[in-house]
């Protein structure tokens, strides 16, 4: 009868613990592809270094987060144009869709998207954080002493 | 110990989570592709009228430092006592990159602060510096005799990052 | 005065927590029943003192104390009474005290209406909550002291953020404590009964109401946030995928586990290691969400303010509690014999299923949720991992569950016929289908998946509903006969039939426009025409809005209207959109307005969402059938029932 009990017990225990390790298996596999799944997350000055590295290419996803450069929202029917910027290196976001309650000229956001051809950026969403101290973690640019001056955007 | 299998499996989550919040990681700083290798081939105006490439920063025999700043970066203006230490030391050949900035600013900036450059670029467009990986004003190269890139300082060169990062790099290359 | 009065109370408990947590397991070694006893006044106790201090806390909030850095940092005396009410624990320092509040409460809970405890278990369990008191309130005192003072009490508070402004946002958070910290009891009973090498069925049968409890309110408290996020956010969705998201649903997950293999343990003395390490495992996720929220260890869009300090100490908490608790169990679970034996086609093999594909599903979901951190570490990339990933996931493990929940209450413990659960299934399974598939050709088809998700939803439904007819007598006089317990069971099961529904129907027929409209301007949204009738200034009580009026008309008679505002708040300088909705049981009819784009046209993000109600209806019978279950006088006595089976979770689409 032990014995019994203990090739059952076993048969279970084997079965249970291959099945989950399966399941988990498939799933690390496409975490490990990516796809769609994944998104990188960068700020601008990433985005150049990694254009300039050719590590970025045209339908790539990724995550863009950063301060919106003063000045630089423009609109045409429903399509949003601003400037993404960590006060080093800037990018130009296209974003189809109402902006969230928080979107401030000056302020964080993150976007996630697909990086085009020729260095634009489509943006699918763009997020702000409902938080009373507005800024999202990898929105905080590294220098943001920097943003104060007026001419950084310059030419 | 199957029955263990679950406190390991916590421990190595533990062990993630303390290693990440403790190491001192910027998540932000890349590493540059480029430390190791030879300067990128570049020609440029100076800011005095004339022209220059990446000789000028090859094979001077002494080490050379390259800094990109901006008259309208304000942590640049933070480093500028930093670079005039630098150059009085006389054995590290100084050289400025103005950074998409116009030519009469930077000259005022210089003016204002004093020019620790034995010259100064100009990269208007950026172009250079994205020949060079630069993310943004200031960032500054460490070039060794041989025109090959040693070190890569990422923002202003303020407080002790000097002592910390860049004095073991000049004290690799034999300068104290 | 009052603050000090809340402090000294706060160190009170933990002095009275730091006896708790020593003196029973002393007084049990040398078998002292006076000193054992008095376990149970120390948690009442420490109870009572923590809501003096909370009471003082909120005092301070009522009066705007501004002297009090948290009371300056986080309230307004504009601020409308009930919100700096709720204004006490929307804050990290405050949310701390709620947590411990809770934790105190449920340890009272425990000693008062313990009775009917082993006398040995129950003092074991109070010093295990009087433990995790002392931890807390270590945290609360040494980084987060709400009671702390400023030099110079500024004349007006920080915090007026409208957005916050929420009845929902506002219970959101003591709902999901509520469940976090009720499932400290599981977690105490599993130590307490490590300790002593104890496990019997009828441990799992006291752990079982605890964890119900906590399961009810955990399920609450994420409907509630869902509710929030879709109803506030204006964007649409109300499950993203969120770390913050994450932290929450992985408790309940873990919880719902536990629910089900307790069952096992109760009933046939089985799955004993494996019940006990879940009743671990589930607190653990508790605090680990507790972790990743408040240490910015991982990137979130809803995180608290975070501070290194502050992660390190919790940190060190989650190592201490769970590693020891871990530990402890891999020291003693070998001593657990495993009990009655059973064939794989049984009831038993059916819950060992459901807790086979719910814990992958947690495996699934920690591993998408840590694996940018995993990344980082090796190689330094910063990634995030999207909805497809956790979509993927659940339609993977939750099909499979969904199948064996229709037959698994029909199966027999010990031993079963898979046969004769489906020849009693089958009549209901068939129709169901047929509607499934005359519902989905209606529509005019669509994904194969929503067809599936379809036939899965009402293939439950009808499952549940077959189930409760007996296998020979009257129909309706087996209901009237039906324990409370089962009804329980019916009616959570029951309402993840109708959740799933919801998830499907709304993620496969929502039509979206994105349009601008100008004043008499209208657009076809699916079967319906919105039509932009007004756009007008408006005033409200601490802001000016621009409110639209549009008319929602279905063949020419009118619908609803609906009326979204983009609201401006002066102070602070805040814009929050208002979603105009008609909830409506067939479909939600929504309506947000962005920016005026050009002379009098407007951006406007129009919805018509089918069967969004499901999402709600089928949280709130989950909730019904925990309440009822929990009724149940036999849960205490003899036979609980099996409630609960989890919920798929949504396709949250993000923006």
């Amino acid at each position: 009868m032990a014995g019994l009990r203990a090739r059952k017990r076993q048969r279970l225990l084997v079965v249970s613990v291959s099945l989950a390790a399966f399941i988990l298996a498939v799933l690390t596999a496409l975490l490990a592809l990516g796809g769609d799944s994944l998104s990188l997350f960068l700020q601008p000055s990433d985005v150049s270094a990694r254009v300039a590295a050719g590590d970025l290419k045209a339908g790539d996803r990724i995550r863009l987060g950063g301060l919106v450069a003063p000045g630089s929202v423009t609109r045409e029917d429903v399509v949003t144009q601003f400037v993404i910027t960590d006060c080093a290196a800037t990018v130009t976001v296209r974003y189809a869709g109402l902006l969230p309650d928080l979107f401030k000229e000056g302020q964080g956001v993150v976007t996630e998207g697909i990086w085009q051809d020729g260095g634009a950026f489509t943006a699918s969403s763009v997020l702000a954080k409902h938080d009373e101290n507005y800024a999202p973690p990898g929105t905080l640019p590294d220098n943001p002493e920097a943003c104060t001056h007026p001419e950084s955007t310059y030419p | 110990m199957t029955r263990f299998v679950p406190a390991v499996a916590f421990v190595a989550m533990v062990a993630l989570f303390a290693v990440m919040m403790l190491s001192d990681r910027n998540p932000k700083e890349i590493n540059s592709v480029l430390i190791g290798r030879t300067v990128p081939d570049f020609a440029l105006p100076t800011l005095d009228g004339g022209t220059a490439g990446d000789a000028v920063l090859k094979a001077r025999g002494k080490p050379v430092l390259v800094n990109f700043f901006a008259s309208w970066c304000v942590p640049c203006r933070a480093e500028h006592q930093t670079l005039m230490d630098l150059a009085a030391r006389g054995d590290l050949v100084m050289v400025g990159i103005a950074y998409k900035d116009r030519p009469g600013d930077t000259r005022a900036f210089l003016d204002e602060l004093g020019n620790p450059f034995e010259v100064v670029l100009r990269d208007e467009t950026g172009d250079v510096a994205i020949e060079f990986g630069v993310s943004g004003a200031p960032e500054t190269f460490l070039i060794d005799r041989d025109g090959t890139i040693r070190y890569r300082h990422w923002g202003p060169m303020v407080g002790d990052t000097i002592a910390q990062r860049l004095a073991p790099e000049l004290e690799a290359l034999g300068l104290p | 005065m009052i603050g000090e009065l809340g402090h000294a109370a706060l160190i009170l408990t933990l002095m009275l927590a730091l006896m708790g947590a020593t003196v029973p397991h002393w007084a049990i070694a040398r078998g002292d029943a006076r000193w054992m006893a008095q376990g149970r006044a120390l948690a009442v106790a420490q109870f009572l003192l923590v809501v003096t201090a909370f009471a003082a806390l909120t005092e301070a909030f009522i009066v705007s104390d501004f002297s009090l850095r948290v009371v300056a940092a986080n309230s307004h005396t504009l601020k409308p009474l009930l919100y700096k009410i709720t204004g006490v624990w929307g804050n990290h320092e405050g949310s701390l005290l709620l947590w411990v509040l809770i934790l105190t409460l449920f340890s009272a809970l425990v000693a008062v209406f313990g009775a009917n405890l082993p006398t040995r278990l129950r003092t074991r369990v109070l010093a295990v909550q009087s433990a995790l008191v002392v931890g807390f309130l270590l945290f609360i005192l040494l980084t987060s002291n709400p009671f702390e003072r400023l030099a110079v009490a500024p004349l007006e508070g920080n915090g007026l953020n409208p957005l916050l402004q929420d009845i929902g946002l506002a219970l959101h958070p003591p709902m999901l404590y509520l469940g976090y910290v009720g499932l400290s009891i599981a977690f105490s009973f599993a130590v307490a009964a490590l300790i002593d090498g104890d496990v019997t069925p009828a441990w799992a049968r006291w752990v079982r109401p605890w964890t119900l409890l906590a399961w009810l309110f955990l399920t609450g408290g994420i409907a509630l946030g869902a509710g929030w996020a879709y109803y506030e956010l204006g964007w649409g969705g109300w499950w993203f995928w969120d770390p913050v998201e994450n932290a929450s649903f992985m408790p309940w997950l873990a919880a719902t586990a536990l629910l089900h293999s307790a069952i096992v343990m109760e009933k046939r003395d089985a799955l004993k290691s494996w019940t006990v390490l879940l009743a671990l495992v589930a607190f653990a996720f508790s605090l680990l969400g507790t972790f990743l929220v408040r240490s910015g260890v991982l990137t979130s869009v809803h995180a608290f303010a975070t501070d290194p300090e502050r992660g390190l100490f919790i940190l060190a908490f989650l190592a201490l509690v769970i590693g020891g608790s871990l530990i402890l169990y891999g020291m003693r679970a070998e001593a657990l014999a495993p009990g009655g034996l059973f064939q794989t086609v049984s009831r038993e093999g059916a819950l060992v299923l459901n807790n086979i594909l719910l814990a992958s599903y947690v495996g699934a979901v920690l591993l998408g949720t840590l694996y940018p951190l995993i990344l980082e570490a090796v190689n330094g990339d910063q990634i995030s991992v999207g909805p497809p990933f956790f979509n993927f996931a659940t339609t993977l493990l939750m099909m499979p569950l969904l199948v064996a929940l229709m037959a698994g209450p029909l199966l027999s413990w010990k031993r079963a016929k898979l046969g004769r659960a489906l020849a009693v299934l089958a009549p209901f399974v068939v129709t169901a289908l047929l509607i499934a598939g005359l519902l989905f050709w209606a529509r005019a088809g669509g994904a194969v998946m929503t067809l599936v998700g379809l036939a899965l939803g009402f293939g439950l439904l009808a499952a549940v509903i077959g189930e409760t007819r007996p296998a020979q007598g009257r129909w309706l006089k087996a209901l009237a006969r039906r324990r409370r317990a089962q009804w329980g069971m019916t009616l959570a099961h029951g309402g993840l039939a109708v959740l799933v529904l919801g998830i499907t129907i709304s993620e496969a027929w929502t039509t979206e426009v994105l349009t601008t409209l100008s004043e008499g301007e209208g657009v076809a949204v699916g079967p319906y025409r919105f039509e932009l009738v007004e756009i007008a200034p408006k005033a409200g009580k601490n802001y000016s809005a621009v409110a639209a009026h549009i008319r929602v008309m279905e063949e020419g008679a009118v619908v609803a209207d609906l009326w979204p505002e983009d609201r401006s708040y002066a102070n602070p300088v805040t814009q929050t959109s208002e979603a105009g909705i008609a909830a409506r049981a067939q479909s939600d009819l929504y309506a947000v307005i962005g920016e005026q784009v050009a002379d009098g046209r407007w951006s406007v993000r129009l919805y018509n969402k089918p069967f969004v109600a499901g999402l709600w209806w089928g949280a709130a019978l989950m909730v019904l059938g925990g309440l009822v279950s929990l009724s149940d006088r036999r849960l205490r006595v003899a036979a609980p029932a099996r409630p609960k089976k989890p919920a798929a979770q949504p396709q949250g689409a993000v923006s």
